[in-house]
């Protein structure tokens, strides 16, 4: 008899910890002058220092201190006034120096938290989760391994090496157990993430791309029986790489360890990873075989000791919470709950926000970004800011809130600005898209629509307003769509005595 | 002008057009043609570069151009230091071939002095040992007796000055590789203050001990060529952001009258050799002749820092030679197409370092390992730290320490080969200087009467108080040779074809 995901957590508790790995967006290496540019040609982002070179030594980037300590100030970290980088030792042909270096027992910000809001069937839920630390370190090259079935290094028939991407700047961001979180585990694993990830933006100092790698999150989970207090053996799912992936991890971590549990196996301490396809994890490294790093102070640099008063400067530089953003703009804007997660869902508040300071209506703003051009957006698969700018939009929505446009129209208009036919003005002058404003011009629809129609107009002239709407829609065809419907509706009852 | 000219002498022909940087280079390849058959100080000549560079020195010479104090001068070069397109091999197999791409800070700057690089020099294999046997490519001997160690690390360099196949040389000490070489040779040698000279570019035995520095055959000399590569450089994040006080004004004042010079009591005694101690009791006689104030001082942690560089250098050379693995550059053995990446790494490693190499790794992944860490790593760092509050206490109390630089003279080649122990214990007065990070020069004191062979005199001087060693040894180079009557490698059997 197996366990599913409701039975298992009648019987176990899941505890949570996350790690976050995050590329910082730095224009050079973490210890060197090279570029960091994504997608270059292989092994041209390289220098003596990068490519581990006998002779070379690493210096550490001072933007680099700055993005993590930034980091640490947003999660409510303390900075240390004196961290180290140290080295951690092991064999591996992407690792230049075959050994990483990496802030270890002295991270740079330590004790922070995080507030993570999910949503729930009882209402929203606040988990605040605990930041043990946030630390620098460099990432490792990038190996492709060409033959052989499983695509790792083991059977391959050789390797190709690209190290554009050692030495690369990345932060990790460590949280402190996550205890109670119950069925919700999943939620507050993908809330984290996505709460995080938000803040990194916010702080401009990563791309914070999970599909390009730039955030990959490594998933803790053990599970405890309920009632026994007692801490069970975690398993650490690696590199999940997209929110609904790590929502996804935890579950199926909860049902796969519950389940070897109540067979009376035990849950393995090892590394597993993450199958995109099935939702479910296969075995890595085992830790029992784990390998000794050897860390030890990095004698080629210098401990990293930042000013209290630089600190402070970067305190006050910190921007608007989102979370706070988030409520500000909800309660200006007056959007339900609803609509304001899913424009936060479908990443469209920053591009909102700028179509609203443009001057545009907020609802309709909101409306026509996660509408019409998300919409479009969806079937060709691509980003909605990529097939039309913010100041189009907010031309065509003031154009609306006029009356010089109908909503119809409009969808032609955004339509054509899509199409690359020109500016909202030209595809409005291109396709002749001008509301009919000429009252006469549409009373002659009118004559013409009852006159083809005499039965439908005697009824609303008996009483019957609802039968209106078929005239209405006669007359907006016979204009082409150009007339306002509001405006027809007004003269055609008129018309007819209402 | 002669090849046993100093090369502040040199300089001053140079300047003065009595002879051109391209003679002069060429005096110095014709020499090594004729000595270095015997003596195996170089491992590689780049003739080609040099004669370049001295053209180029020549022509702005002509031109008028205003060039530093050494332009022209040749030097010998250790290769541990990288140099562009230069084969720099560390003594060892697994480096064979490889050529740089880039050139060390020290070269960049001996370049722009136009300074000639006559070659790269013999050395311990990653700079590990004191008598460059360890060399994978044969050992260097020592021009006052071929059947003898030149010292080592650096013995390269030390025997190409003793063998005047070059007036300058760069060494570098991590545990006395300058300064030892230095003694058993005749030649001067010093330790700059470690971040007064930078690394980038020298290839990493021991990150927080290595430091590169000049050698000489006068103090005036390692001045000069001290001045032209130190400074801060912005590659280096160990590098110190200060300026070296003037060493060559120092070296040129000639008055110690009133310093204080401290006598370490532990530097001294059993292990040293009779001759060793009257050489560098005479010393001691004239710099009191000079108006010095002799203290004698006790360093009780002194005791503990071979033990402690035995834990720290192995340590940090585990993981500093962890990157040559044969995938980017150097040696790579096994690659049959069929072997996977590790076995190839496991052979090259396994082919390419020699014995000593080999045995210090396994000692420092030994000494890093969890469970051992603390108990070995941690408390050598204690240590560090305990001897470094020594210089403190005995430099409160006196402006620079005194010691031999070695027990010993120089010993007969494969007599230490199969004792490493004995062979460590060469560094006993060093290795204190590199664990505390300061400033130490060696300069000969005399020929000991057991062996008529040179004696070294170590002077040690507080972080960044580089000019106090240069004061004193200036001092007590000019007593000794007034008291002597000529430079003590004119005592020195004159090698077989040799100018
Ligand atoms: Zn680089």
């Amino acid at each position: 008899m197996s366990l599913n995901y409701d039975s298992a957590l009648e019987i176990y508790e899941p505890t949570l910890g996350l790690e976050v790995h995050v590329e910082l967006n730095t224009n050079s290496k973490m210890f060197c002058g090279c570029a960091t540019e994504f997608g270059a040609q292989p092994n041209t982002q390289t220098c003596p220092v990068c490519l581990g070179l006998p002779g070379s030594l690493p210096v550490v980037n001072k933007r680099a201190i700055e993005s993590t300590i930034l980091i640490g100030l947003a999660l409510n970290c303390s900075i240390a006034p004196f961290s180290r980088f140290a080295r951690k030792n092991y064999f591996y042909p992407d690792m230049p120096k075959n050994f990483q270096t990496s802030q270890y027992d002295e991270p740079i910000c330590v004790n922070g938290s995080l507030d993570v809001e999910i949503e729930t069937d009882e209402g929203n839920k606040v988990f605040k989760v605990e930041i043990e630390r946030v630390h620098m370190e460099e990432d490792t090259g990038k190996s492709l391994h060409v033959g052989g079935s499983t695509g790792r290094i083991h059977g391959a028939d050789y390797s190709l090496l690209d190290y554009n991407r050692a030495g690369i700047p990345l932060v990790e961001i460590v949280t402190k157990i996550v205890p109670n979180t119950g069925k919700y585990a999943p939620l507050v694993a993908r809330g984290y993430v996505a709460a995080l990830r938000d803040i990194l933006r916010s702080l401009k100092v990563s791309d914070v791309k999970m599909e390009q790698g730039s955030l990959r999150c490594d998933v803790n989970l053990s599970l405890s029986k309920r009632g026994s207090g007692v801490l069970g053996t975690r398993s650490e799912t690696k590199n999940v790489n997209s929110l609904r992936s790590v929502e996804r991890a935890v579950t199926g971590e909860i049902v796969r360890q519950a389940n070897r549990l109540q067979s009376g196996e035990k849950v393995v301490q090892e590394t597993r990873h993450f199958l995109e396809e099935s939702g479910q994890t296969r075995p890595g490294r085992s830790k029992e075989q784990a390998e000794d790093y050897r860390y030890f102070p990095e004698p080629d640099l210098v401990p990293v000791a930042p000013d209290g008063k630089w600190i402070e400067e970067l305190r006050k530089s910190l921007p608007e919470k989102p979370a706070e953003r988030r409520k500000r703009l909800q309660q200006a804007w007056a959007v339900p709950d609803k609509e304001m997660r899913a424009m936060v869902n479908a990443e469209l508040l920053d591009t909102v926000e700028q179509t609203v300071l443009l001057g545009a209506d907020p609802t309709r703003a909101r409306s026509w970004w996660l509408g019409e051009i998300s919409r479009i957006a969806n079937e060709r698969s691509v980003l909605p800011t990529d097939l039309i700018t913010v100041s189009d939009v907010a031309q065509i929505i003031e154009l609306i809130t006029k009356g010089e446009l109908t909503d119809k129209l409009a969808r032609q208009v955004v339509e054509g600005v899509i199409a690359k036919e020109g500016t909202p003005s030209q595809v409005i002058a291109k396709r002749s898209l001008k509301v009919v404003s000429d009252d006469s011009q549409l009373m002659k629809a009118i004559a013409e629509a009852i006159a083809a129609a005499p039965e439908t107009a005697q009824k609303v002239r008996d009483g019957n307003i609802p039968a209106a709407g078929a005239l209405i829609g006669a007359v907006m065809k016979l204009t082409g769509g150009q007339a306002d419907a509001a405006r027809v509706r007004q003269l055609l009852l008129k018309h007819l005595g209402q | 002008m002669s090849i046993r000219d100093n090369a502040w002498q040199m300089a001053a022909a140079l300047n003065n057009k009595e002879i051109s940087a391209v003679e002069l280079t060429n005096q110095h390849y014709e020499q090594i043609n004729a000595v270095d058959k015997d003596v195996h100080a170089f491992l590689y000549l780049d003739k080609e570069g040099a004669l370049l560079q001295a053209k180029e020195v020549d022509k702005k010479r002509a031109a008028g151009e205003r060039l530093s104090p050494l332009a022209g001068v040749p030097l010998a070069l250790k290769d541990v230091m990288t140099q562009k397109d230069v084969p720099t091999t560390c003594g060892s197999k697994i480096l064979e071939n490889w050529r740089p791409p880039y050139d060390s800070t020290v070269v960049t700057k001996l370049k722009d002095a136009g300074v000639i690089i006559l070659g790269k020099t013999n050395m311990d294999e990653f700079a590990m040992g004191s008598s460059t046997e360890n060399s994978a490519f044969g050992p260097t001997h020592n021009p006052w007796d071929l059947t003898r160690i030149p010292g080592g690390s650096g013995g390269g360099s030390s025997a190409s000055l003793a063998a005047f196949e070059a007036p300058l040389a760069i060494g570098t000490d991590t545990g006395g590789s300058i300064r030892q070489p230095a003694a058993v040779t005749g030649t001067v040698g010093v330790k700059p203050t470690y971040g007064g000279v930078s690394r980038y570019g020298l290839v990493a035995f021991s990150s927080s001990l290595d430091q590169a520095g000049p050698c000489a055959r006068t103090v005036l000399d390692a001045a000069l060529l001290h001045q032209v590569i130190a400074g801060f450089d912005p590659k280096d994040s160990t590098s110190i952001n200060q300026a070296l006080p003037d060493v060559v004004a120092a070296t040129k004042k000639l008055d110690i009258k009133g310093m204080k010079i401290g006598v370490v009591k532990q530097l001294a005694g059993e292990g040293y050799q009779k001759g060793v101690e009257n050489k560098f009791n005479e010393a001691i006689a004239e710099l009191v002749k000079l108006g010095a104030e002799i203290i004698e001082l006790s360093c009780p942690n002194f005791e503990y820092a071979l033990a402690a560089y035995y834990l720290i250098a192995p340590s940090e050379c585990s993981s500093n030679l962890a990157r040559f693995d044969s995938i980017r550059f150097g040696l790579r053995v096994g690659d049959d197409k069929v072997k996977s990446a590790e076995e190839v790494m496991n052979l090259t490693r396994q082919a390419g370092f020699g014995r000593e190499v080999k045995r210090r790794i396994i000692l420092g992944t030994y000494a890093l390992s969890s469970g051992y860490y603390d108990a070995y790593y941690g408390s050598a760092q204690k240590v560090r730290t305990l001897i470094k509050q020594d210089f403190d206490n005995a430099f409160a109390k006196c402006d620079v320490l005194v010691s031999p630089t070695a027990p010993t003279t120089a010993f007969k080649i494969g007599e230490k080969s199969n004792d490493p122990l004995a062979m460590y214990l060469n560094d006993i007065a060093t290795i204190p200087v590199n664990m505390a990070g300061i400033g130490g020069m060696s300069l000969p004191c005399g020929l000991a009467e057991e062996d008529n062979l040179p004696v070294g005199f170590q002077i040690m001087s507080p972080a960044m108080k580089d000019d106090r060693m240069y004061l004193v040894g200036g001092a007590l180079e000019a007593a000794l040779l007034s008291k002597w009557g000529k430079p003590i490698l004119d005592f020195a059997p004159k090698l077989a074809g040799s100018k």
